[in-house]
């Protein structure tokens, strides 16, 4: 008997030792690529590598400026599109749970959020870039837009599902219109939640390749026209890391620790926020 | 808002396709897409014109195939491809493309043997026996009977190729088409063809990337890339039988022949006795009636002067850069291809 | 008190421009629902439009040819369904003890403090890696550690290929099913496992025989949502995968999956029919991962009601 159970136990300390162990290991490639991004980017950046453009072919120097304003512009557009349309559309979704528009649209949502988006990128080409006749980085804007979109949407439908309805219908019962009362009651009550629904989003695309291959396209020059082409910091490193030029595997380097930096930022003060406010995203 | 911000940019916005046109006026860009295989000299040339000019070119090199494609979808002022257009391409487009030389280049057999320290010699032959999957090892009898004295390693050939439609590969596959009846009849020539064996990268960069990061590896790519990159090439034979070089003296010796009127030829497998036999032009593509999509007069003008200019001035840059400026005569049929650039038919440079 | 006072307009009475604005509202809430919806129907009718070219021409032998050869304008997708169905697979075989470790850790064994904490930020931050950087970093690390093992095994050293790109996605897919897996276990209703303990079980007999047979079908839909997501990723495979348009005999050869094709062809392809394959595939692509995703959130939900 008391074999059988010392098996047992131990069977089950093994087990657990085994769990942790496995759970752990997440930790080795996480480290390997932040240490590796920061150790061989941090020499690369400069404030000559922050303010110029990159060089012509095969000459040593140049620097990444016009990937950066670049990509802090179509995030910046991006975001202008989708955070009004996600909140809005966030708010219909919360407050009409069981209409049948509103399950087809959260139907909707779930289906655009599993899109590849490199599909998003073909999508976007023939919706903008065809009929304009030209690459833009508006039109790379909204494909990283309509990446966006799902998961504002999300965030800001579980923040304000989590108020409770005494608080819309206590500013309903004084009297005030509906459109106050969410405006000026409900969303601001929820703004910490929806707020970091905006931010993960924005983490998201600003990594965010696959759709600008067709839609911004590139730009070797510092440009603030977002109905032309642009240079953004993920389109640099994919086209710079591929190639065989050293210059270019070092100003790649670079981008992608400010990339990273950025992306990681954005998350750790996400969760910070949301530690106040126990959103289920 | 969003078209707040798109009528600020110009007029007039009730068709679309309108937009390209308006956008000009002070519009100080243009906008250009193709070939992977001229990028290195034209990123010099275009970085000088705007030194010059004040005129920003922004040029994509997406690989020749996509250069067409983006004309054709007319989202480009000028293409570059060092495949001239082909039947079906011609009837997809419906309207005249003019083909403007810029340079010629030459493509080269480029290979990772850190331990081999002369240049390989490679006959046609087994060019295309390595890249056909029949010759499998470095230190292959047909390898070696070529070289002899070179200590060749018992490593594996790791073959590489363009993964998009490239220029580069139409010249390659035209070289191989001609000297070799196997790959004539398979795989045969063309800019992106079904390669029997090997491993794709994306335009000229991704190759040369591929041959620099894996030892014995083998690939073709622009002579430019090579030596930028330090990368060892190998010596080819051409038809006089002579084991030739690959250089800017070899591609001028390869490209020293009339142009027919629209310059559209091939330079492989040259007649020339010290002519690299992989060498080819590369081409600007423009529409030859330049008012489509309302495009405003400024900017066809900017775009046929600046061609103007890359086959005048630019060429300086080309020998320090690898690649073979054009002849003299070259020049004169390029000269009379831009003159025949029209907007609403009349000609464009007086 | 504070927020009456400061909403509460001066002159309680009825309005009919405070009425109509109180509609326009709405009825702006109901257009941003809708148009989410025709985004959605959008994509899937312009991927249809498209396609149409290359259904009509190669009809559904589409599927399991495999030639991709655009010169001679031949088109068969069986290269890439299998580079995308080996690539997908293999890394979520490769990810699931891990995903299922850290799911189990944090679920069950250590459900709060500094030590889960600070998995669980790991875990997320994993998650929030750009996937071109994963790309890079693959390119440059990876791939020379699998082209050391390809030589010592003694198959041919390319270094990138299928088992790279696979390596690469089972890091990426790991937090999806482990920060579902974690939420599952957690929902366990305590009264089970406490049945189970004052039985005598230990600890893993209760994971084993409790915890995980109650979360079964929501631990498939977690693996079913990391699928998904490996199914569609492009960057950091094609940088890795070799873009080769041939049939990979074996799981270190070059290959190429649907996304990367797409991604390296889709700039150039200047053939009706060519990219009209190409948008075929993306469709293919889009309905997969749209099966898998809806799939995977029906079986959820059903799991969070019951």
């Amino acid at each position: 008997m008391e074999k059988r159970l010392q098996f047992r136990l131990t069977k089950s300390k093994v087990f657990q030792w085994i769990i942790i162990l496995f759970a752990f290991l997440i930790t080795i490639p996480l480290i390997a690529i932040i240490f590796y991004v920061l150790k061989t980017g941090l020499s690369k950046i400069s404030w000559h590598f922050l303010t110029h453009i990159p060089k012509p072919v095969g000459e040593i120097g140049g620097g990444i400026a016009n990937a950066l304003v670049g990509s802090l512009l179509i995030v910046m557009v991006a975001a202008i599109i989708a955070v009004p349309i996600g909140i809005l559309c966030g708010i219909y979704l919360s407050e009409n749970k069981s209409s049948k528009i509103a399950y087809y649209s959260r139907l909707a949502v779930d289906i655009l959020q599993g899109t590849p988006s490199i599909v998003i990128g073909i999508v976007v080409y023939f919706w903008i870039v065809k009929p304009i006749g030209t690459f833009s980085a508006l039109s790379g804007s909204i494909a990283l837009a309509v990446m966006m979109l799902p998961i504002v949407i999300r965030s800001t439908e579980e923040t304000l599902k989590l108020l409770p309805d005494t608080l819309k219908e206590a500013g309903l019962a004084l009297g005030l219109p509906y459109h106050k009362v969410i405006m000026r009651v409900i969303v601001p009550c929820g703004m910490s939640g929806i707020l970091s629904g905006v931010m993960l989003s924005v983490a998201r695309i600003a990594g965010e390749t696959a759709p600008l291959l067709f839609t911004a396209f590139g730009n070797p020059y510092l440009t603030a026209n977002i109905l032309k082409p642009m240079q953004s910091l993920p389109l640099l490193i994919f086209n710079y890391a591929t190639s065989p030029y050293d210059e270019w595997h070092d100003l790649a380097w670079g981008a992608s620790l400010l990339l990273l930096i950025w992306v990681l930022l954005l998350n750790i003060t996400t969760k910070w926020i949301t530690r106040k406010w126990k959103v289920q995203l | 808002m969003v078209c707040s911000l798109i009528a600020c940019n110009g007029g007039d916005n009730t068709t679309p396709g309108k937009m390209a046109g308006n956008a000009s006026g002070g519009d100080k860009t243009l906008l250009g897409a193709g070939s992977t295989f001229v990028y290195p000299l034209f990123s010099k040339q275009f970085s000088e014109y705007n030194k010059l000019t004040g005129i920003k070119v922004n040029y994509q090199s997406i690989g020749s195939g996509g250069g067409i494609l983006q004309l054709t979808n007319k989202t480009v002022d000028f293409g570059d491809s060092d495949a001239p257009l082909n039947e079906e391409q011609t009837q997809k487009i419906g309207v005249p493309v003019l083909h403007i030389p810029m340079c010629s280049g030459a493509v080269v057999l480029s290979y990772n043997l850190p331990t081999v320290k002369d240049t390989l010699k490679l006959t046609p032959d087994v060019i295309a026996n390595i890249f056909l999957g029949k010759i499998k090892a470095w230190n292959d009898p047909q390898i070696t009977s070529v070289n002899a004295g070179v200590q060749l390693p018992n490593t594996p050939i790791v073959v590489t190729h363009r993964s998009d439609g490239s220029g580069t590969t139409n010249i390659f596959t035209t070289y191989l088409a001609k000297v070799n009846t196997t790959w004539n009849t398979k795989p045969g020539k063309g800019s992106s063809i079904n390669w029997p064996i090997g491993l794709g990268g994306k335009g000229n960069e991704g190759v040369a990337g591929l041959i620099k990061q894996t030892p014995g590896a083998i690939g073709y790519i622009e002579l430019a890339y090579a030596i930028q990159n330090k990368m060892a090439f190998a010596k080819v034979q051409n038809k006089g039988g002579n084991f030739i070089t690959p250089s800017v003296a070899s591609t001028i010796a390869a490209g020293n022949i009339p142009l027919p009127a629209d310059a559209k030829v091939s330079l492989t497998n040259t007649d020339a006795a010290d002519g690299y036999p992989i060498s080819g032009f590369t081409w600007a593509l423009i529409y030859k009636e330049q008012s489509y999509n309302n495009r405003a007069q400024d900017r066809a003008t900017n775009l046929v002067k600046l061609l103007w200019w890359n086959i005048h001035e630019g060429q300086q840059y080309c020998e320090g850069l690898h690649y073979a400026p054009l002849s003299t005569s070259a020049v004169s049929v390029a000269e009379a291809i831009l003159k025949s650039a029209t907007y609403n038919g009349k000609p464009i440079l007086q | 008190m504070e927020i009456v006072r400061k909403v509460l307009p001066k002159k309680v009475t009825f309005s009919y421009k405070k009425a109509r604005l109180e509609t326009a509202f709405k009825r702006t809430l109901l257009i941003t629902a809708l148009l989410m919806l025709m985004i959605a129907v959008g994509v899937f009718f312009t991927l249809v439009i498209h396609s149409i070219p290359s259904f009509r021409a190669l009809g559904v032998n589409f599927f399991w040819s495999k030639t991709w050869d655009p010169v001679s304008n031949v088109y068969g997708a069986l290269p890439f369904l299998l580079g995308t169905l080996i690539t997908s697979f293999l890394a979520l075989i490769i990810s699931i003890p891990f995903s299922y470790a850290i799911a189990i850790y944090l679920g069950e064994y250590n459900t709060k403090g500094w030590l889960s904490g600070l998995l669980k930020n790991i875990v997320e931050l994993v998650a929030a890696v750009p996937s071109v950087i994963y790309g890079f970093w693959a390119l440059v690390v990876l791939v020379p550690l699998v082209r050391s093992l390809e030589s010592k095994i003694g198959v041919a050293p390319y270094g990138v290929g299928i088992f790279t790109a696979s390596l690469v996605l089972a890091i990426m897919i790991i937090p999806y099913a482990a920060s579902l897996g974690r939420e599952l276990i957690r929902m366990v209703p305590s009264a089970l496992k406490e049945g189970a303990y004052s039985l005598g079980a230990t600890r893993y007999e209760v994971l084993r025989h409790v915890v995980l047979p109650y979360t079964k079908s929501g631990l498939l839909a977690g693996l079913l949502l990391s699928l998904g997501r490996a199914l569609g990723e492009t960057m950091a495979v094609t940088m890795v995968i070799g873009n080769t348009s041939l049939l990979p005999d074996s799981i270190f050869a070059p290959g190429n999956t649907m996304a990367s094709v797409i991604a390296n062809e889709f700039t150039e392809a200047d053939r009706t029919l060519y990219l009209s394959a190409l948008i075929e595939l993306g469709l293919v692509l889009f309905l997969v991962t749209l099966v898998i995703n809806v799939v995977g959130k029906m079986i959820i939900k059903r799991f969070s009601n019951e």
